[in-house]
């Protein structure tokens, strides 16, 4: 299993993905955003969170024109997975890799703790180890995280069975941290081979430190 | 020649940042308001003098970049 994790200036999760994935037994290789192509036999490439060119005119606008992402795109064209999270997720809808956009939180407040997430579908590569209704523990960390998408393109992505998560309370009742519509923390395109969320499960690998959920999450890519 | 682009949330988008300005104001006893929008504004000196071909450009800057068409409009001015 190869995975690239994509480094914008600015970006500060790479590191924390890149432990992620060894820990699950992954080679591993950041690449720089000036980079146009990934190493031979990627499996996955990972739009890594962080504040990518400081978030200046929207969060992931201008990263979404750096030379790597002519190679995510074609990795995507491909059917190879691509996962975005958090700025990662704002990165993909800005490219336009993943329907909807990211605006700033309903309180307008950064927030930054752990939350529930309910898992909406599992037919997907990323979340197939996990149940339709479990819930998990996964960190937030965001500024800009209130998912919207239009009414009539809303109701596409449910039929094509494009939301994967929602926020919810530890009991998975629906809770609404950011405002987003429907609650929505996830989606992933309609190939299902594009996955954007704005938690973070690269740092939820260990129990000690609030939680493992998130070994569940990634443990998916691996074949 | 200058371009002035004004770019805001569209209608039907919540824009928190508005609801909280009117808030803001209403708590201050400026009570003639009955809606805040924010936007921002983006202020470009061009090289080029004719006018047609300018706001074609900007519209594609817009397009491309300036504007997220999910969530927002843009209104684009021009000055000579």
């Amino acid at each position: 299993m190869k995975v690239s994790v994509v480094q914008f200036p600015g970006t500060n999760c790479e590191y924390d993905t890149e432990y992620a994935f060894k820990r699950l037994g992954a080679e591993v290789e950041i690449v720089w955003h000036k980079e146009t192509s990934f190493a031979e036999g990627t499996d996955l490439v990972v739009v890594a969170g962080g504040f990518s060119y400081g978030d200046y005119l929207r969060s992931g606008a201008i990263a979404r024109f750096s030379p790597v992402m002519q190679a995510v795109l074609a990795h995507a064209e491909k059917g190879g997975n691509v996962l975005g999270i958090c700025n990662g997720f704002q990165v993909l809808t800005e490219a336009g890799l993943l329907p909807g956009a990211l605006k700033r939180n309903e309180g307008l407040h950064f927030l930054s703790k752990h939350h529930h997430l309910k898992v909406a579908t599992n037919s997907n590569v990323f979340l197939e180890k996990l149940a339709v209704n479990d819930v998990v523990n996964i960190p937030i960390a965001h500024h800009d995280g209130n998912y919207f998408i239009a009414e009539d393109e809303r109701q596409a992505l449910y039929d094509n069975d494009q939301v994967l998560l929602h926020y919810c309370d530890e009991n998975g009742n629906a809770t609404n941290p950011n405002g987003s519509v429907d609650a929505i923390a996830g989606v992933c395109n309609k190939a299902k081979n594009v996955f954007g969320l704005m938690p973070h499960p690269e740092r939820a690998m260990e129990s000690i430190l609030g939680s493992d959920d998130g070994v569940k999450m990634l443990e998916g890519f691996f074949a | 020649m200058k371009a002035i682009v004004n770019i805001s949330l569209k209608a039907g988008v919540l824009d928190s940042q508005g609801k909280a300005v009117h808030h803001a104001l209403d708590s201050l006893k400026f009570e003639g308001v009955e809606d805040v929008r924010v936007g921002k504004q983006i202020i470009m000196k061009l090289t080029s003098t004719d006018e047609a071909a300018a706001k074609k450009e900007v519209t594609e800057m817009c397009e491309a970049l300036l504007a997220n068409t999910v969530i927002e409009d843009y209104e684009i001015e021009l000055v000579k």
